[in-house]
């Protein structure tokens, strides 16, 4: 056989079976087909472009991959987009203003250094920012702080920056007196 | 690190749950999927169909009432956590999850997943065990109530039948006046025990123990009750050579090998530090 004529079969597309999902991420409804098999962290990343929320370990173990379903953090990549359907999502996109103002929590880690890379910063904001808006109080102590960040592995910082920079965005995000 | 194929199915009721069971044998109920969606992603378990039950309605609930905890197969770690009739009716389930894994794992993944995944280093497997709980499990031959004892088979072993589905744990409260503790070791925050050990005892009006449950995770290859050490205690005033015969004993258990975290040895010197330390906490919460 004539070595041109050899042609590889690649299928065109999968045999996954598919399946539609319905769900609204930072604030604007989504609707997509995609492969029961499809991670929300994927879907994320490769159907919807929100590259901001990172892929580490796949196993729920780095925790770069968070991000906020209703209102709780959550690892994307422990979440089948189907799983997700008909919730609320919210990634690190949503929080700096259009205008590139970042936001209370962006600013702490910038103004306190607590990151170097960055990968794991965005699993650390969502993360983060899921016990600072919720109604529970946050133990501000080193050990409350540390338990907050015990799911996020970084490689790079050692950590003190980052839970300074989480005890200056509880004081920027709250409210001031008189505020309320 | 992607999942192999599968097929998947959000049935709304409990009996199509198990009907869809029953078609399949390579099927698997999908809660929370904080065990079994790492599983999948490293192709450890291919499972053909994924059968998930977020949508059936009546399986999220946390109920204190009849001298038990009744929690249903998609509440939420985080939420028995917080939940404080649970935590009020026995304060050993808060003690134990806050060691399960992290709070955005605890945000997703269920009790009742925990027990079905049934691993032995887990921790509420063991409280069930502690306690002296059970579970309830729906088949196509309707319900019935499996002893934690009974339950827990070996590493990652259940004896629930592949067509039934655990609709309920359920944990026994503390008994009145008793004292309890949770007791783990392990490298990393959030990780699977090293070892752990957990008691629950009561003491008479004279100061000697009336009542003693002490178990273990692990250490073998399922959660254990330490019956040869709770022998021990029995009865006795808790002097410092009691709780070192107790802890001396309970290292009989230790069967699980050497590995990377520990050795054998390690693990048994570990585990007999630790079943003292839950035992002398618990006697100083009893009243």
């Amino acid at each position: 056989m004539a070595r041109g004529k050899i042609k590889p079969k690649l299928p065109q597309s999968s045999d996954d079976p598919r399946v539609s999902v319905k769900l609204t991420v930072n604030g604007e409804e989504v609707t997509r087909e995609v492969s029961v098999r499809m991670l929300l962290s994927d879907f994320l990343r490769h159907e919807l472009g929100l590259t901001g929320t990172h892929v580490g370990c796949e196993h729920g173990i780095c925790g770069a991959c968070t991000i906020v379903m209703d209102g709780k953090a959550a690892r994307s990549c422990l979440t089948f987009a189907v799983q997700a359907s008909g919730r609320e999502i919210r990634t690190i996109e949503s929080l700096a203003d259009p205008d590139g103002t970042l936001h209370p929590l962006q600013q702490a880690f910038q103004d306190c250094h607590g990151l170097q890379c960055g990968y794991c910063t965005p699993g650390m904001i969502m993360n983060i920012l899921s016990h600072l808006e919720s109604d529970a109080e946050i133990d501000l102590s080193d050990a409350g702080v540390r338990e907050i960040l015990a799911g996020n592995l970084c490689r790079c910082t050692g950590y003190q920056n980052i839970i300074a920079a989480v005890r200056r965005a509880a004081d920027h995000m709250a409210p001031k007196a008189g505020q309320e | 690190m992607k999942p192999s194929l599968f097929d998947y199915v959000a049935p709304r009721s409990v009996d199509e749950a198990i009907s869809l069971l029953k078609e399949d044998s390579g099927a698997m109920i999908l809660a929370g999927g904080q065990s079994l969606i790492p599983a999948m992603n490293m192709r450890l378990a291919s499972p053909s169909r994924l059968i998930d039950i977020q949508n059936i309605p009546g399986l999220a609930h946390i109920t204190v009432g009849n001298g038990k905890i009744a929690v249903g197969a998609m509440a939420r770690h985080r939420e028995v956590e917080l939940h404080d009739g649970a935590a009020a009716a026995n304060p050993v389930l808060r003690a134990a999850l806050g060691h399960v894994a992290h709070i955005p794992i605890r945000n997703r993944g269920t009790v009742v997943g925990s027990l079905c995944h049934a691993d032995a280093a887990a921790e509420m497997p063991m409280i069930l065990v502690l306690t002296g709980g059970s579970v309830l499990v729906a088949g196509s031959d309707g319900r019935r109530e499996i002893a934690a004892q009974d339950f827990f088979q070996f590493h990652m072993t259940t004896s629930r039948q592949p067509d039934e589905m655990v609709v309920e744990a359920q944990f026994p409260v503390l008994p009145p006046g008793a004292g309890f503790a949770f007791e783990e070791f392990t490298r990393r925050h959030g990780d699977y025990a090293i070892a752990a050990a957990g008691c629950i005892l009561t003491r008479n009006g004279a100061g000697a123990v009336a009542t003693v449950a002490l178990a273990a995770c692990g250490v073998s290859s399922k959660p254990l009750r330490l019956f040869a050490a709770e022998q021990i205690l029995a009865g006795t005033r808790l002097t410092a050579a009691d709780i070192k015969a107790a802890g001396d004993a309970a290292c009989a258990v230790v069967t699980a090998p050497g590995d990377m975290h520990a050795t054998a040895g390690y693990r048994k010197h570990l585990f007999a530090s630790l079943v003292r330390r839950a035992v002398e906490k618990a006697a100083a919460r009893a009243q």
